[in-house]
């Protein structure tokens, strides 16, 4: 495995610093529960970063990194839900609290496959979510341009968990280095997309 | 002779142990700092700097001398330049000495309340818990915790004029923070602090009531944090990120209980330094921006 290098370190810390200004001054316009949704999304990409930064890469070989890294489609869906289509909040709440739940006990269990289908019903639906409904509330609301930002993290940050995911499963045709190389700008790129995008609402 | 200058400039940075400096040092502009006193006041704001700096490094050069005999015995202090024989004792004592004096003679020339704060911190520090406590009782560190909750008490009383209520909880929430910084260090060398002959809480209590204690006092360092920036007036922007950083340490602390591994404990003792940092960045860009 690729140890994490300085100007990683270095890439992650910005990420924490964006993320970290987001949460005190970027938030304050948003109703109480949508502030919260947003705060566990960045706040999350915050602990990312940290942890990544103290512990280096060895962190992703553990199980339960993909239930939290869930918390962030999951949280911002939530955010844009809440603040957007409040008709849908409470539905979509019962989803994302019933989808979480599941990922965590099918990590516990010995079925691989019943790991695997909860994290790609719950990651998918709400990845899925923050891709689509910026570029929906862009066309219908006529919101402005930056929204479409959400989209782009989106899209980032879901390229990052399929090559995480292929090198978890080994069947890579990228390098596990290069991977690795690659990971900290995505998730940086990611922060500050979806901090762009969050000025557009 | 400038390279013996460099050389000797070197091992002084090194028994000053710099970071553990910085980041009290940092603490105590940051309790200056919470008071809204007038910090474009450079003469104070430089004073409150250099008379910190130099009590925290003098202190911690007599720590040094006084703990040589120990530092000899463990394996991660041997090469210090005290019992590396790097440095003299005689000479250390001559800098730690002057160095102490001339802090605690600048933190007077300060304000009286400034100077017996910065006083009372080398006091517990020195006095109490290197020579009277550190080879008697685990429970040392609570002394060496109010040592180092001295500086940021010490930094706002210099604002305010007093010792007040929000100066108290910054100060708690660094004597709370410590033993999660020091357990967590005596843990991963358990095996030097016996051979050294120093009680240490997991000597003493073992491993799960040491690391029960990291999460009560871990707890209430948050909180004491938490408290004290609602106190302060921040936003509530810097309520949620402390909030954020807190997750995190608590989150280690419940892993270390749950699923211990000397991995979890150093990744502990790293992000509590970085949380501590945190908390004060937190404290200082809410109280000025």
């Amino acid at each position: 495995m690729r140890k994490i290098t300085l100007i990683d370190r270095i890439v992650l810390a910005l990420l924490v610093l964006i993320a970290s200004y987001q949460i005190v001054s970027g938030l304050n316009r948003f109703s109480g529960i949508t502030v919260f949704y947003f705060t566990v999304a960045f706040g999350v990409l915050i602990i990312a970063g940290l942890l990544l930064i103290l512990f280096g890469y060895e962190i992703l070989k553990n199980q339960f990194v993909i239930v939290i890294a869930t918390l962030i489609p999951l949280s911002l869906s939530l955010g844009l839900i809440s603040n957007n289509y409040r008709d849908f909040h409470l539905p979509y709440l019962i989803f994302a609290f019933v989808g979480l739940i599941l990922i965590a006990i099918t990590r516990l269990s010995p079925s691989k496959t019943l790991a695997t289908v909860s994290i790609v019903l719950v990651h998918g639906i709400s990845g899925i979510t923050i891709f689509l409904l910026p570029i929906l509330l862009y066309i219908k609301k006529s919101t402005p341009f930056e929204i479409l930002f959400i989209s782009l993290g989106a899209t980032l940050i879901g390229i990052g968990g399929i090559l995480l995911a292929f090198l978890q499963t080994g069947r890579s045709i990228i390098s596990g280095k290069f991977i690795f190389a690659l990971l900290p700008w995505i998730l940086f790129l990611t922060t500050l997309a979806f901090y762009a995008g969050l000025g557009g609402l | 002779m400038w390279k013996k200058i460099k050389e000797r400039l070197r091992l002084y940075w090194e028994l000053i142990k710099a970071l553990q400096t910085g980041l009290l040092l940092l603490t105590g502009i940051t309790g200056f700092i919470t008071s809204k006193c007038p910090i474009m006041n450079y003469a104070i704001f430089i004073s409150l700097i250099g008379s910190l700096f130099l009590s925290i490094s003098g202190s911690t050069v007599l720590n040094m001398v006084i703990d040589r005999d120990i530092d000899t015995r463990m394996g991660r202090t041997a090469k210090r330049p005290l019992p590396a024989g790097k440095i003299k004792p005689k000479e250390a004592i001559i800098v730690g000495l002057s160095l102490s004096l001339a802090g605690i003679l600048w933190a007077f020339s300060l304000s009286i309340l400034y100077g017996l704060l910065i006083f009372s911190g080398l006091f517990f520090d020195v006095v109490v818990y290197s020579m009277w406590l550190k080879r008697r009782t685990p429970w040392s560190i609570v002394w060496g915790g109010i040592a180092g909750a001295m500086p940021i008490i010490a930094g706002r009383a210099l604002g305010v004029g007093k010792v007040d209520f929000i100066g108290i909880l910054l100060g708690l929430s660094i004597l709370l923070w410590i033993p999660t910084h020091i357990l967590t260090f005596s843990m991963k060398y358990y095996t030097d602090y016996a051979k050294a002959g120093i009680p240490t809480f997991p000597s003493v209590y073992g491993f799960q009531k040491t690391r029960l204690i990291i999460a009560v006092s871990s707890v209430g360092s948050v909180l004491s944090v938490g408290i004290g920036i609602t106190a302060l007036g921040l936003s509530w922007g810097y309520l949620r990120l402390l909030a954020v950083f807190s997750t995190g340490l608590l989150g280690l602390v419940f892993l270390s209980i749950i699923k211990p591994s000397e991995r979890v404990n150093m990744g502990l003792f790293k992000y509590a330094s970085l949380f501590m940092l945190s908390s004060m960045l937190i404290l200082i860009s809410g109280t000025l921006l």
